[in-house]
């Protein structure tokens, strides 16, 4: 799908596939490679997943979820998650212990930890009542990247976004 | 996502194809839950034809353990490939379950 690109649903469990179908579209018409691709699902399930639970069901409401594809400059494609349910920073959960065992190993946690790991950048703003929460994934990770920087080493055109 | 349990010598060998995700997750521990209350606790989890797990997987197969343990029940784990790989390695799920290159291996 060309971008920028901006999908709406509602905040619930029914929406994930969608959405996740919406950006996968994007990340494959930007040449991201599968793997690449396969980590930003991850990514977004979790944090989707997230928004349905603390961000709307456990406070009784209901909502829509705002998903827009973009590139946030030349080196950087950005997936801005928008919902308008209580406030909530994923910095402020705490991170789980990977290293403890079956019995001391807490339910839950992880699947922001993973968001952490997997993406470039996160960055999260309160904004006219509403969350705005940026995954950023930078571009070098697209096939047909490394091309580009070897061209550049040697002294050819610069890369250019590729806008598709 | 699909299940398919066959009893193998001590332990019950479940293949899941597909994703587990947040949708599927709650039919995998149901699944399990099951086959535990009909007196099964060791399983073998043959991940060879999974795609796909994310934090709602993890947390099923953590239920699950943690209700094994008191029981002297157990799971490993066989065929973890790619994306399924990576996360079982972030999550440190890699050094707290133990985990097989194939089936046969985790049979022996």
């Amino acid at each position: 799908m060309a971008i920028p690109a901006t999908i709406t649903l509602p905040a619930k469990l029914d929406s994930l596939y969608d959405f996740m179908d919406f950006v996968s579209s994007c990340t494959r018409e930007q040449g991201f490679s599968n793997e690449r691709i396969g980590e930003i699902e991850l990514a977004l399930e979790e944090i989707l997943v997230n928004i349905f639970k603390y961000a709307y069901k456990d406070c009784g409401l209901n909502g829509d979820i705002e998903i827009t594809c973009k590139l946030a400059d030349a080196q950087s494609f950005a997936i801005e998650i928008v919902d308008s349910g209580i406030p909530f920073d994923i910095f402020s959960v705490r991170e789980p212990d990977v290293t403890a065992d079956i019995d001391e190993r807490q339910i839950g946690g992880l699947g922001i930890f993973f968001v952490k790991r997997l993406m470039d950048d996160v960055r999260y703003r309160r904004e006219e009542g509403r969350n705005k929460l940026t995954l950023i994934i930078y571009v070098v990770g697209r096939q047909g990247d490394a091309a580009a920087g070897c061209r550049k080493r040697s002294g050819g055109n610069p890369p250019r976004p590729a806008h598709r | 996502m699909e299940i398919q349990t066959a009893k193998e010598k001590n332990a019950v060998v479940v293949s899941v194809q597909g994703k587990i995700d947040a949708v599927t997750a709650p039919e995998f521990e149901k699944a399990i839950s099951n086959l535990i209350a009909q007196g099964e606790n060791v399983f073998l989890f043959n991940f060879s034809g999974l795609q796909y797990i994310s934090s709602a997987g993890l947390r099923s197969i953590l239920a699950t353990a943690k209700q094994l343990k008191p029981k002297g029940g157990n799971i490993l784990f066989s065929g973890l490939k790619g994306p399924v790989k990576d996360v079982f390695k972030i999550s440190g799920f890699g050094t707290i379950f133990k985990i097989f290159e194939t089936q046969e291996d985790a049979l022996k």
